[in-house]
């Protein structure tokens, strides 16, 4: 009897986790609840200084907290997930287990990307690389900083592969049939990630890992940013991808209803793939050196993103409509009232869906045209991503630990710890929305982002942002006590929880069983990896040729901290 | 495809919405000009610009009545020149290089919103109708000192 569970709802006997899959996911998520509890250290203490309200200790400065911040939320807590996540969920789907020699693979990048977080992590407390974690050259870092940077990227290409192995391990052996829904999911996410990481790699190792251990003198520094960009956009979407696997694969069976097709995800993801990567400019709209013509075009296709995202509304709605009605729900909207608003695993992703209505309006305003002129660079941007990632993702990810750490531990999810949950939900929204919405506001008065403490000398401007500041401080320490309670049930999960011969299962989908085969074309990746790199190619052949072959002279580094 | 009916429906209207909007925005900036900042002119290496003409004299230059050009130069951590007197309803072309690391031209309040990069010449044009006192600050993080970084530009009533 097959072990695997696809939406099909092909689950037959009851499934188990491999001992050694269980380790590999578990030592992912380790690491993940490790950077998720210094980063939010870093950003209590940010967020404080910045409002007046604290000196930070001698030694320690303000932006050293934040490339902290950044580096371990941004990348380290989400890599560490995501690959834990897809891990799990592609044994579950695939054959109940990993391939087994994939998985010596597997540990191979896991170590490379502990030592480089290590590394990292290490030369930022020691003031050696406090540079942001976008660290624009010519601002120079030691140079084992960026290669820190590079064995996480590179060691996410081995976990990368490992993803990669499994399907293709599966797919032989089940020639002409559609992939299981996670499975294709986790394979766009990594292809995503591994057409947009090779930019950034790029920078790191080709431009950056030289000049700073000075074997070349000179940085071109509009193609580094370039580089960046073009790998950066596509990040948030390498951190998203995964909160929709959750919404589309594991919440349907968590409240009883189904997947409303099999094919609208898989377009999602293959439409995400082609216009997440070739929109790099729209962070860069201010920037000189780059003709308009091509900061248009890649605006345009930034904003192709709307299409899978009115979708994902759609289908997550429909599935939430239907659960409701299958619960004997009447009326228009009476199948509202049916939903399991009780439980922690749909009441913490539905508060990061309506959270991402709000950070997805500010994204376009961000990525308009002409509106960036007002807001580029101020507060309202940081304002954006704490909506869209430290809330929308960063709230489905903890809702996904709050089900794995238990089902990997063979504990039980208690009533308790469920309750827990939905008070650790409600104080992240609140001190979310007042932080955030805050920092639209002041960002909109005019107020920097990525800036220390200052009044600028007493300026009339500058003092109508103080009130402000106060009410996004406050937001932080409510966010942070909403981590510090996460952790605590973590932990509480991991070690204390009661323990169970019959943990849950990890819960897959079934779709509704009137929606047809996907089609073929949708599983054909050499196709959308030929798009995606052709859009790539459109978008970019012509600036960056501009940029390598007329450059503009060099700069030399500079260590101003 | 199983795509429902009124989904159909929904992404049609969602995909138009989009269609419209990027017909709006794409006209206003090629045929009104309402382009970002931008700036296609590059310098010298940026350790020599401060030797080298335009910015080896930074400041305001008079260009016609009531328009100036403002020849700004950023540094770790301020502006070269710190303060200019303008009158108001003067029109200021900016023009402005980074001699070290990238810098932001920001002046909250106004449209006036640039990266300046070592090696290039970012450029926008504002006209500053009301009289006071601007403040010009640095948007993108340029190290310890990044939050001290600013000047000020009076604009005088008649």
């Amino acid at each position: 009897m097959s072990t695997a569970a696809t939406e099909k709802g092909e689950t037959l006997a009851k499934h188990r986790y491999d001992e050694r899959d269980r380790r590999l996911v578990l030592a992912h998520v380790g690491v993940a609840v490790g950077a998720l509890l210094i980063g939010a250290i870093a950003g209590l203490l940010q967020v404080m200084e910045r409002a007046g309200w604290i000196r930070l200790p001698a030694g320690i400065n303000y932006y050293q907290m934040l490339t902290l911040h950044g580096v371990l939320l941004a990348l380290v807590f989400t890599t560490f997930f995501i690959f834990g996540y897809l891990y799990a969920g592609l044994a579950r789907t695939l054959d109940g287990r990993l391939v087994s020699s994939s998985r010596k693979w597997a540990w191979i990048g896991y170590g490379m990307m502990t030592l480089g977080t290590l590394l990292a992590a290490a030369h930022i407390l020691m003031n050696e690389a406090t540079v942001l974690y976008t660290f624009y050259p010519p601002l120079q870092a030691s140079p084992w900083f960026y290669v820190g940077l590079a064995l996480l990227v590179v060691g996410s290409w081995v976990a990368s592969a490992v993803v990669i192995i499994n399907y293709v391990h599966w797919r032989r052996r089940n020639r002409g049939e559609s992939s299981p829904l996670f499975a294709y999911m986790a394979l766009a996410t990594v292809i995503l990630w591994l057409h947009a990481s090779l930019y950034v790699a790029i920078e790191v190792v080709v431009q950056l890992i030289p000049w700073s251990f000075g074997w070349v003198d000179r940085v071109n520094v509009p193609l580094s940013r370039t580089l960046f960009w073009w790998f950066g956009h596509a990040l948030v979407y390498f951190w998203l991808l995964p909160a929709y696997i959750y919404w589309y694969v594991n919440i349907p069976q968590i409240i009883g209803g189904k997947i409303l097709s099999g094919s609208l995800p898989r377009l999602t993801f293959i439409l995400f793939l082609l216009f997440s990567i070739p929109v790099g400019f729209h962070h860069q709209l201010t920037d000189p050196g780059i003709q308009p013509f091509w900061k248009f075009l890649q605006v345009a296709l930034t904003m192709a993103v709307v299409v899978p995202t009115l979708i994902t509304a759609f289908s997550i709605l429909g599935t939430f409509e239907m659960a409701g009605r299958a619960r004997g729900a009447k009326g228009l909207f009476g199948w509202v009232k049916k939903l399991p608003w009780g439980d922690v695993r749909f009441f913490t992703p539905f508060m990061a869906m309506i959270i991402f209505i709000l950070g997805g309006a500010g994204g376009i305003i961000l990525a308009s045209y002409q509106l960036n002129q007002l807001v580029h660079n101020t507060w309202f941007v940081t304002g954006h991503f704490h909506m869209t990632m430290a809330s929308t993702v960063g709230l489905t990810y903890l809702a996904a630990l709050y089900w794995m750490i238990p089902i990997l531990r063979h504990r039980r999810l208690t009533p308790a710890i469920n309750r827990l949950g939905i008070i650790q939900t409600v104080i992240w929204t609140v001190g979310m929305m007042l932080m955030s919405v805050t920092m639209h506001v002041v960002g909109l008065m005019g107020a920097p982002r990525r800036s220390s403490f200052s009044t600028y000398g007493g300026h009339e401007i500058v003092s109508s942002w103080m009130p402000h500041l106060q009410l996004i401080s406050v937001g932080g320490i409510l966010l942070f006590a909403a981590i510090l309670l996460a952790v605590y049930i973590l932990i509480h999960l991991w070690f204390f929880a009661p323990k169970t011969d019959r943990p849950a299962e990890f819960p897959i989908g079934v779709v509704y069983e009137r929606a047809s085969e996907p089609p073929r074309i949708l599983e054909r990746w050499s196709v959308w990896i030929g798009v995606s790199v052709v859009l790539s190619i459109i978008a970019y052949a012509v600036p960056l040729a501009d940029m390598i072959l007329h450059p503009a002279p060099g700069a030399l580094p500079v260590r101003p901290w | 495809m199983d795509i429902p009916r009124y989904e159909r429906l929904w992404l049609g209207i969602g995909i138009g919405t989009l269609i419209l909007f990027l017909l709006i925005t794409g006209y206003m900036g090629f045929s009104m000009g309402l382009h970002p900042t931008d700036g296609m002119e590059r310098t010298v290496e940026p350790e020599k610009v401060t030797r080298t003409p335009p910015f080896d004299n930074p400041g305001l230059e008079r260009i016609g009545p009531n328009e100036y050009v403002l020849t700004s130069v950023s540094f770790v951590f301020g502006y070269d020149p710190k303060e200019v007197t303008v009158p108001a309803g003067a029109k200021v072309h900016f023009r402005v290089t980074s001699r070290d690391v990238i810098h932001g031209f920001y002046i909250p309040g106004t449209t006036v919103n640039m990266m300046v990069e070592p090696g290039h010449i970012t450029e926008q044009t504002y006209t500053f109708d009301k009289p006071g006192k601007y403040l010009v600050l640095c948007h993108e993080y340029c190290g310890s000192g990044h939050h001290l970084m600013q000047g000020t530009i009076y604009v005088k009533g008649e």
